[in-house]
């Protein structure tokens, strides 16, 4: 069975002009696999994350034909049930640890809370725990950085601490939501090379969100793309390059690559046929009428 | 902006006005900004309670410009036979205080008095903060150390307390009163005018008007002041509540309009000694006054939602 | 909200403690030029009186031998700054002059009076947090519910409301109707100057005495005008504290804090009130100090021997050493209160260090 299942997935804002869909039908499923979700800003790929964990505030309405966990339907559970499955066995990275650090508490006290939560730990064993867990994200100065605060650790050892965080739980499923868009490009692989090791050893499932189409492919198992509130395309990373929607073509040939060097990058064109309920692909319709990934796609490794 | 929804609420009506508000591409520049006020009103207009607040003060100014008309008597005339009539006496609707007169008319007549003080102090204070702040920020440097340090001086001192002892060194009277607190209400829009112009300096097109040639004192004057005048407009609506509480706690005091003028502090004033017993002499100025300054609190906040983009209070 | 927050950073590198030291260095001289103008200001409107403070020493029918010798020992015939010197030497040694309406040293005079607004303005704030900081912060977790409806209107009538109209009405509606609360001034007529004043807060004083009972009616008269005062300051406080809430509740951290399984309750009070603690205190801060001004009407109304009642006093009685030195002492309160509020902010922000 696949660790989620994500089926016909809605998410709506009421605005003075009627409603606005962010995201419209999203269906997909993980294993335990790294899957990639590509899209531009304002596709409806952060949206996707944090409707799984079920964090979209009213006005916001998500609605979905089923969100199961290990066949569990989480859109049936109470908050109170909601509370566990956070954190234990879902979590996310965001963005920018400038900001998804409380900034007024010191770091282990961040760390211990994550990890008290789902356990009954006592204080002492936690912050051993936690000084483990800053260890396993290489963080040599580790009980300096323990009584540290967010603001005196630079952004690369800041998302580390933010790894450490999310897994110290041992969640089955991790949620990076754009996790190095805010780093400087010098740390940005080695936080990505820290992440994947920690997702392999412990297998989890990795839903890995970035606008950053070279680096989802080097990085995940299958991607998906996302283009105004749908998925348009789904296929293996490797396979990428050979990617049929028009927009996902766009997206390739808008990035500069060193193999095929051209005097000019393409400008990305859109279409708003791509946002209707069938697109109707002029070039290659045969095998596209059908952009949602079907479940037997996902079941890989 | 929000063009779609304008067009939508209008849909069943639409006129050539209104399409011509609504144009996608203004085909001037009068058309632009009249679509600009359009949407900032219809906007406006979906805030109850600010439109709520502008009614009232509306209302006020009408009762001030007609009061001749609308009250029922003179408000000086004495009449010590008729002294502390209840409320819903015969020919005195509100009563009469300790002096006879008709409460009505007297707080019908306060509204002159009170849209005077306001109407005062809102061209002395904004207008010398602006001066302040604007040749502050523009010129910088000794000039913004000493006129900042200035107003630091005066932010530091109890308001009421400085108008107090401001008041006490002119004499009591109104003209003394607005300057007292106009004395201390300037320090904010100093503040404000000054922190808008550090950022207007440096741009551009400021740079430009400067290679064309223009001075310090146009400079400011054609193209910072402009831009200062939204903030310190809803500042200023925001105010005119303390200002209002501030001149009806110098009348209060005995230290605002002198007697036998209908002032509505010096009126609670005057009641206050027969509150046991006649509690509507103080009651119904005061009550006046809440309504006046509550509505300027009402539209300031729908103005500050609207004006200021970092409230975004939707 | 505070003027620091402005400052550029520092661009060459100095160890902590140097860095400390400067940055204390810059708060007590800004503080002093502060003090100074505040005095200058004073001393300026004490010159533009148009009463001759001559006459009021030496009487109306002083000959003018007298009134000469008199105007020149006030040093009257000096230059202006030279009498500004001599009234800030005056005002460093504590020294405001003689109350011109009955011969008594101004400092005394506010001594006394002065723990009396003190006392008035404390509870008044301590009602204020108590209940200004839960309204502020449900409003906020419950943006545009019936509560947060609720707190605006609250708010807003608190900020339309001339304070001493309030005060007559509560005094009309709770003692002259219903009788619940003790009448104005701070005890009954029985109980005046029972109490040896050790520190000048009857409510204090009462209970060091074992004066239960003086205890029991002091209660009964400060409940009334503090509870007005509490009201201007709930109605500010839980303003300022919804707009922290709100943009705090927005800010990623309380996404992650969400994200780790944490009830709502740990999110809101843990994490997000965690950071708006500190900007809490400013608020807090302002509005005692505003408090202190606040009760200048309000001690009218209730007859409250503070400092508000004895500068209005002095005022209707032209007593102008005795205005002058009521506004220093309240002006130098306010500078203090903003000055501690700056230092608090640095000491419990673990950013600003």
């Amino acid at each position: 069975m696949n660790l989620l299942e994500v089926d016909n997935l809605h998410v709506q804002f009421p605005t003075r002009s009627g409603t606005f869909d962010a995201v419209r039908g999203v269906s997909f499923s993980l294993g335990r696999e790294r899957l990639g979700i590509v899209g531009e800003s304002g596709s409806g790929k952060s949206l996707t994350g944090r409707a799984i964990l079920r964090l979209i505030k009213p006005p916001g309405i998500v609605t979905a034909d089923k969100i199961s966990l290990e066949g569990e339907n989480l859109l049936d559970l109470s908050e109170r049930q909601m509370r566990k499955v956070r954190g234990q066995r879902i979590s996310m990275v965001m963005q920018d640890p400038k900001f998804s650090l409380n900034p007024v508490m010191r770091v282990g006290e961040q760390i211990v809370e994550a990890y008290s939560q789902h356990t009954r730990a006592s204080r002492k064993e936690a912050k051993a725990k936690a000084i483990e867990m800053l260890e396993a994200v290489s963080i040599r100065d580790s009980e300096r950085v323990f009584r540290a605060y967010p603001h005196e650790m630079s952004g690369g050892m800041g998302q580390r601490i933010m790894i450490a965080m999310m897994l110290i739980p041992n969640p089955q499923i991790l949620i990076a939501d754009e996790p190095t868009s805010a780093l400087d490009v010098s740390v940005q692989t080695q936080v990505l090379s820290i992440m994947d090791r920690l997702v392999q050893e412990r297998g989890m499932g990795l839903v890995f969100i970035s606008h950053d189409l070279n680096l989802v492919s080097a990085f995940c198992d299958r991607v998906l793309i996302m283009y105004g509130g749908r998925v348009v395309e789904t296929c293996r990373a490797d396979q990428l390059y050979n990617a049929k929607h028009p927009y996902t073509q766009g997206l390739l040939n808008s990035l500069p690559r060193l193999d095929t060097p051209v005097n000019r990058l393409q400008v990305l064109q859109r279409d708003d046929a791509w946002m209707t309920d069938n697109p109707q692909l002029d070039d290659k319709p045969d095998d596209l009428t059908q952009p949602h990934i079907s479940k037997t796609d996902a079941e890989t490794p | 902006m929000n063009n779609s929804n304008a067009s939508a609420s209008g849909a069943s009506t639409i006129t050539g006005l209104r399409a011509w508000l609504n144009a996608e591409v203004p085909g001037s520049r009068w058309q632009a900004r009249a679509s600009a006020w359009y949407h900032g009103w219809l906007e406006f207009k979906s805030n109850r309670l600010a439109l709520l607040g502008l009614l009232i003060l509306i209302a006020l100014v009408l009762i001030a410009i007609f009061a001749p008309l609308l009250s029922p008597h003179d408000p000086y005339t004495q009449n010590l036979s008729n002294r502390l009539l209840p409320m819903g006496s015969e020919g005195h609707l509100l009563g009469t205080d300790s002096l006879g007169r008709d409460l009505l008319s007297r707080m019908i007549y306060g509204a002159r008095i009170t849209l005077y003080i306001v109407a005062l102090v809102a061209l002395i204070a904004p207008v010398a903060g602006l001066l302040v702040g604007t040749v502050a920020g523009y010129l910088g440097g000794w000039t913004d150390t000493v006129l900042m340090r200035l107003t630091d001086i005066f932010l530091a001192f109890p308001r009421l307390v400085l108008a107090l002892a401001f008041v006490a060194a002119l004499g009591a009277g109104i003209e003394n009163a607005v300057l007292a607190i106009a004395l201390t209400a300037w320090p904010p829009y100093a503040r404000i005018a000054r922190a808008e112009t550090l950022t207007i300096r440096s741009s551009d097109y400021i740079s430009a008007v400067k290679l064309q040639g223009a001075g310090a004192f146009r400079i400011i004057v054609k193209h910072i002041w402009p831009l200062c005048i939204a903030s310190l407009i809803v500042r200023i609506t925001l105010d005119m509540a303390g200002i209002i509480l501030a001149a009806a706690g110098l009348g209060f005091l005995g230290l605002g309009a002198r007697p036998p003028s209908p002032e509505w502090g010096a009126m609670i004033a005057d009641g206050r000694r027969f509150i046991l017993d006649h509690w509507w002499v103080a009651t119904m100025p005061g009550l006046a006054i809440f309504t006046v300054s509550l509505a300027f609190n009402l539209l300031g906040d729908g103005l500050r939602d609207l004006l200021d983009p970092k409230s975004q209070g939707k | 909200m505070t003027t620091a927050a402005g400052k550029p950073p520092p661009t060459e590198y100095r160890s902590g403690w140097t860095r400390g030291s400067i940055k204390l260095a810059r708060v007590i001289g800004s503080v002093l030029v502060t003090m100074l103008g505040l005095l200058f200001i004073t001393f300026i409107i004490g010159r533009v009186m148009p009463i001759d403070p001559v006459i009021s020493v030496v009487g109306e029918r002083a000959t003018k031998e007298v009134y000469d010798a008199a105007y020149q020992e006030m040093g009257l015939d000096k230059p202006v700054l030279v009498q500004f010197f001599y009234y800030l030497s005056d005002v460093v040694r504590g020294d405001f002059g003689t109350s011109y309406l009955n011969g008594r040293p101004v400092a005394d005079e506010i001594r006394r009076v002065f723990p009396a607004t003190l006392e008035l303005a404390t509870i008044g704030t301590l009602i204020g947090i108590i209940f200004g900081v839960p309204l502020g912060m449900i409003a906020a977790v419950k943006r545009d519910s019936w509560i947060d409806q609720v707190a605006r209107v609250v708010a807003l009538v608190g900020y339309s409301m001339p304070i001493f109209w309030l005060g007559l009405v509560g005094l009309l509606v709770f003692y002259g109707i219903l009788g619940w609360v003790g009448g104005p001034g701070r005890v009954g007529i029985f109980y005046v100057d029972i109490v040896p004043p050790v520190t000048g807060m009857i409510l204090i004083d009462s209970a060091l005495d074992g004066q239960w009972e003086i205890f029991w009616d002091a209660v009964s008269h400060i409940v009334l005008p503090a509870s007005i005062l509490g009201y201007y300051s709930l109605a500010y406080i839980s303003r300022m504290t919804r707009s922290f809430m709100l943009e705090q509740l927005n800010a990623e951290y309380v996404t992650t804090a969400r994200v780790k399984g944490l009830s709502e309750w740990t999110v809101i009070w843990r994490h997000a009130f965690g950071n708006i603690k500190v900007q809490l205190i400013t608020v807090i801060a302002l509005s005692y100090a505003g408090l202190l001004e606040g009760s200048v009407l309000t001690e009218i109304i209730f007859s409250w021997p503070g400092i508000g009642s004895y500068i209005t006093t002095a005022l209707l009685s032209a007593d102008m050493n005795a205005v002058l030195g009521g506004t220093v002492v309240v002006g130098l309160v306010f500078v203090c209160l903003n000055v501690l509020s700056d230092l608090l902010y640095s000491f419990f922000d673990p950013r600003a260090k």
